[in-house]
Parts: structure tokens; C-alpha cells; sequence
């Protein structure tokens, strides 16, 4: 399978990979997929006193689109809040990265970790509404 | 083409310059149908396919009379299944196979089932890849007619023991056919000491062109003769028509003539390579598991699971490698292997799995740099891997409750 420039320039030179402290009131992480399904995303998010994202980082078990979908996830989300990180969606990755149909699975799951990752900031700061019903996350 | 380490010699090998060589006249002025009987273009032809013939005969040790010319091993599968199975309607309905089979078996069968007309038992295979003789006896029946069973897998290499079974079958008048292409070049392949009744091989897995391939079907002790599949002129003793592919032919006689030849050194020089190339990934990475059976295995193919890794992102981070990957994630399905699945190799290591498979051209230097680049690309992916990072902290990544995001 051919990969888009995009995407081989995120798996070559992945942005924020790493890890926040889990524990920190002010990260917040998500964990999405499954190990079975070859897919597995660590996204966490660090949220500044005025409610921006200022830091983000990623781990990524996945084909190079997965790596990509999330490198990109990282640097969109930070500098917006919250409220804006939430108006990300899969098909802006899709574009982004133009990944093929077979590969559209990837965005969603970088989707879904964006949103797991602010769902476990706002459980963690109960003075916030929570974003939505999250299942429970894994390896917390 | 950016690849240029050739380690995916399961999935097709180059041709050998001599192949190339020997068929050139046959793709030019010699260009006669082996079946014209009316002028020496014909008896040209006819002579260069019984010389291919020939050649393929000494490789099995058979007579070249029991020799088939097909398209390749999948038509030599069809042929052997489907063509058993109508011959011997009369005697029996079932047949025995194994889960861990080429597609070519596997959906011959499903077929075969599928429209009533055999009973198939899929014998499973042991952690290491393989059926024990007992598994076959034990599933043999009043009306059982074939075995099938491949000399050796193309995923992982393990080899059956074509031999044992082979003298359980003829002792119990049973026909044995066995998938001989990934074996043929790479081991010894007798059909008499082997106890084989059918097999069958395919040219482009042994240096030979692509599109020709070989059935062999014994003729005495027992007599086997074939329902043919393609009807039209009779050729190759009715069990299969069609105007010969005399350059394929040649080719594929050719290829066999120096497999004959060069098995030995081949298998020696494909494994000291093989060997080499998982001594220096074992002795730089952690969590590599090797897939198939240690021992009883072709001396090319090292299958192998890096843990918390994925495969398709490890192919892409050695684009100057080509091999093949242990799961199919081209598709929406996502699918492991169903060979590495059979083998009890969890899906989420059957996602991690990379098939390298050597030949008569890699060389040490070509293996040396690929390890290397595997070596390199694994330790910085898992850098980025979360289950490597949960698996550093101590967690058990088989305690946990993962997501299924969506269904698959």
C-alpha cells in the first residue's frame, strides 16, 4: 500500500510521542483499541489554569496511519481548550492525512482518544461538567 | 522500486539467469505447439517438454510418465482434490486436511463440502505448526479416500511428517496428496521414500517462471488417476487439457534440472543466512518470538512475533526490506494470519508478525543490513508503544479490559 507524504512524514518524524504523568490533576489520558485488533493509542493532554491544552503526547501500537493519526491528534490539540479540542473529528484527519477507506478506522480511534483523554481531565476536575459518558479506560 | 534486501522468497523467487536462458529460444524461433505432430516446429516443442519432463522426474524420483503439466500449484491443488474426490465418488466421501492448508486446499474443500460432495475433517496442528500421524489415524474412516496435507507451511515453514503419514496412508489404501511448493528446492523431496501418490509444485517458487507448475500422480502401487478439471483435447493423459506452455515448461524443467542439482548447497546457504540473520535479532531484542517449529522447518523461513510492535508499522520503517506480514491489515478487517491463529499465537502477536524467507541469491550482507534495520525500527517503535510501556511498568497486558472501538 502506497502512504501519503503526510503520513510517512508523521511516522518518520512523530510529533510528542511520550508520556504525562497520569496521576497529574491537570493531564488528562486516554487509552483506546485493542491489542487483537492491532491497535492501540495512548493520547494525554496537559491543561493550562486558563483551560488550554498546552502539552500533548502519544504512544502509538498501530500501522503507520494509526502513528500518524495520533502524531497529528497531539499537535491539534494543543492551544485550543477543552470545548474546541471536542470539535475535532475523524473525517478532518482523513483529510489531513489522506487515508485511504480501509485505513478510516485509524482517524476514528484517534478520535476516540482525543475524546477519552478530555473525559478523563474533566472527571479528574469535578468543578467541570463532564464531556460525555466515557467507558472506563484502560491501564489507569 | 526502493526495496532491494529480497527476504519474501516463500512468496515468489526471482528466476534464475539460466532459467532465463534456457527458455529465451522457446519465447522466440521456437515457438512450435507440442502437440502439432506434422512438422519439426512440434517435435521441437514436443521434445523440449519431455526433456522438462525428464528433468522434473529425477527431482521427484518418478517417472517422467507421471508428470502433469498445470498453471501452478493452486490448478495442481484443484486438480488433486477435486479430481480424487470424483474418481473415487464411488468408494468413499472423506477427506483429511489440516487447518494450518494453502487457501487452494482449504477452499477446494469448503467447496467440495459446500456443494455435497465430500466430508472433510480439518486436522488441527500443534503449537508448532504441525499434524502427528496419530491425528491422522485417528481421524481416518470407513469411507475415507485422500489425505492432503502440505510437505511444508508457507507462513512459518514447519514440515510435516509426509513420510510417516504417507506409509499409514498406503497401509491403510488410502490416497495421499501432499502440497509440495514451498518443500520442493528447499528439502529433499522422493516421492517414493515419502509414500506421496499426488503432489504437486509451482515454478516461480523455485527459480522457474511464473504461471507453470507441476502435478505428479503416481501410476502404480496404487494406480491414481484424476477426474480432470479442464476438459478439451486430452493432453497430459486426460488429466488435464490445454496446449502446453512450452517456454513455462522449459523453464520449469530447467528450474528443477538445477534444484536437482543445487538443493543441497541452496538449503545450506538459505539456512546458515536464516540462522544468521535470527542470531543477530535475538541477540539485540527482547520479546522475539520465533513462530513454527525450531527444528523441523524449511531452512529459509524465520517467522517472527516482536512483541508490542506492529507489523505493518515495522514493514514501513524498513522500506529497503520486502517481506511479508503476518496479518493482513490492508483490509477493514483486520485479520491475522489464520496460520499463526491455528498455531495458538494470540492476535495480538500474530499482529506483530513479520514472515523473512531467504534464497539462492540473498547474500550475508543483504541479511546483515536487514536485521539491522529490523533491530533498529522495533526498538525505536517501541519507544512510541504504549503495551511496551505498560509492559515495562509491570503490567500484565492480558489483565486488561482493552476497548473494542468498533465491531470487526
Amino acid at each position: 500500500m502506497a502512504y501519503s507524504d503526510k503520513v510517512i512524514d508523521h511516522y518518520e518524524n512523530p510529533r510528542n510521542v511520550g508520556s504525562l504523568s497520569k496521576s497529574d490533576r491537570t493531564v488528562g489520558t486516554g487509552i483506546v483499541g485493542a491489542p487483537e485488533c492491532g491497535d492501540v493509542m495512548k493520547l494525554q493532554i496537559k491543561v493550562g489554569d486558563d483551560g488550554v491544552i498546552e502539552d500533548a503526547k502519544f504512544k502509538t501500537f498501530g500501522c503507520g496511519s494509526a502513528i500518524a493519526s495520533s502524531s497529528l491528534a497531539t499537535e491539534w490539540v494543543k492551544g485550543k481548550t477543552v470545548d474546541e479540542a471536542l470539535e475535532i473529528k475523524n473525517t478532518d484527519i482523513v483529510e489531513e492525512l489522506s487515508l485511504p477507506p480501509v485505513k478510516i478506522h485509524c482517524s476514528v480511534l484517534a478520535e476516540d482518544a482525543i475524546r477519552a483523554a478530555l473525559n478523563d481531565y474533566r472527571g479528574k476536575n469535578a468543578d467541570a461538567a463532564p464531556v460525555e459518558q466515557a467507558a472506563e479506560k484502560p491501564g489507569e | 522500486m526502493s526495496h532491494h534486501i529480497y527476504l519474501d522468497n516463500n512468496a515468489t523467487t526471482p528466476l534464475d539467469p539460466r532459467v532465463l536462458e534456457a527458455m529465451m529460444p522457446y519465447l522466440q524461433d521456437r515457438f512450435g505447439n507440442a502437440a502439432s505432430r506434422s512438422h519439426s516446429y512440434g517435435w521441437d516443442a514436443e521434445k523440449a517438454v519431455e526433456e522438462a519432463r525428464q528433468h522434473i522426474a529425477e527431482l521427484l524420483n518418478c517417472s517422467p510418465k507421471e508428470i502433469v503439466f498445470t498453471s501452478g500449484a493452486t490448478e495442481g491443488d484443484n486438480i488433486a482434490v477435486k479430481g480424487a474426490v470424483e474418481m473415487l465418488a464411488k468408494k468413499g466421501r472423506h477427506v483429511i486436511t489440516a487447518v494450518t492448508e494453502h487457501k487452494a486446499i482449504l477452499d477446494t474443500c469448503k467447496y467440495l463440502e459446500a456443494t455435497g460432495r465430500a466430508d472433510v475433517t480439518y486436522l488441527d496442528v500443534d503449537k508448532t505448526g504441525r499434524v502427528s500421524v496419530e491425528q491422522v489415524a485417528a481421524a481416518i474412516r470407513e469411507d475415507t479416500i485422500l489425505i492432503t496435507l502440505m510437505a511444508a507451511n508457507n507462513e512459518v515453514g514447519t514440515l510435516h511428517p509426509i513420510r510417516e503419514i504417507g506409509a499409514l496412508a498406503h497401509e491403510r489404501g488410502i490416497w495421499f496428496h501432499s502440497d509440495a511448493t514451498q518443500a520442493i528446492g528447499k528439502t529433499p523431496f522422493d516421492v517414493q521414500e515419502l509414500n506421496v501418490d499426488i503432489a504437486c509444485l509451482s515454478g516461480h517458487k523455485l527459480y522457474g517462471p511464473k504461471g507453470v507448475g507441476a502435478l505428479y500422480v503416481r501410476r502404480r502401487a496404487p494406480r491414481v488417476r484424476l477426474t480432470p478439471v479442464i476438459h478439451g483435447g486430452g493432453h497430459e493423459r486426460g488429466m488435464r487439457s490445454g496446449t502446453l506452455n512450452v517456454p513455462g515448461i522449459v523453464g520449469l524443467g530447467e528450474a528443477c534440472r538445477l534444484a536437482h542439482l543445487e538443493q543441497q548447497k541452496d538449503a545450506a546457504h538459505c539456512r546458515e543466512l536464516r540462522d544468521r540473520f535470527e542470531q543477530r535479532i535475538l541477540a539485540a531484542l527482547d520479546h522475539v518470538e520465533l513462530n513454527g517449529h525450531p527444528t523441523e522447518r524449511l531452512p529459509n523461513t524465520s517467522n517472527l512475533s516482536f512483541a508490542y510492535v506492529e507489523g505493518e508499522s515495522l514493514i514501513m520503517g524498513i522500506p529497503a526490506v520486502a517481506v511479508s506480514s503476518g496479518s493482513a491489515c490492508t483490509s477493514a478487517s483486520l485479520e491475522p494470519s489464520y496460520v499463526l491463529r491455528a498455531l495458538g499465537v494470540g492476535d495480538d502477536l500474530a499482529h506483530s508478525s513479520i514472515r523473512f524467507s531467504t534464497g539462492r541469491f540473498t547474500t550475508e550482507a543483504e541479511v546483515d543490513e536487514a536485521a539491522d534495520a529490523v533491530i533498529q525500527t522495533v526498538s525505536r517503535l517501541r519507544e512510541m508503544s504504549p503495551l511496551y510501556e505498560l509492559a515495562q511498568e509491570g503490567v500484565d497486558l492480558s489483565t486488561i479490559q482493552w476497548d473494542a472501538p468498533e465491531p470487526h
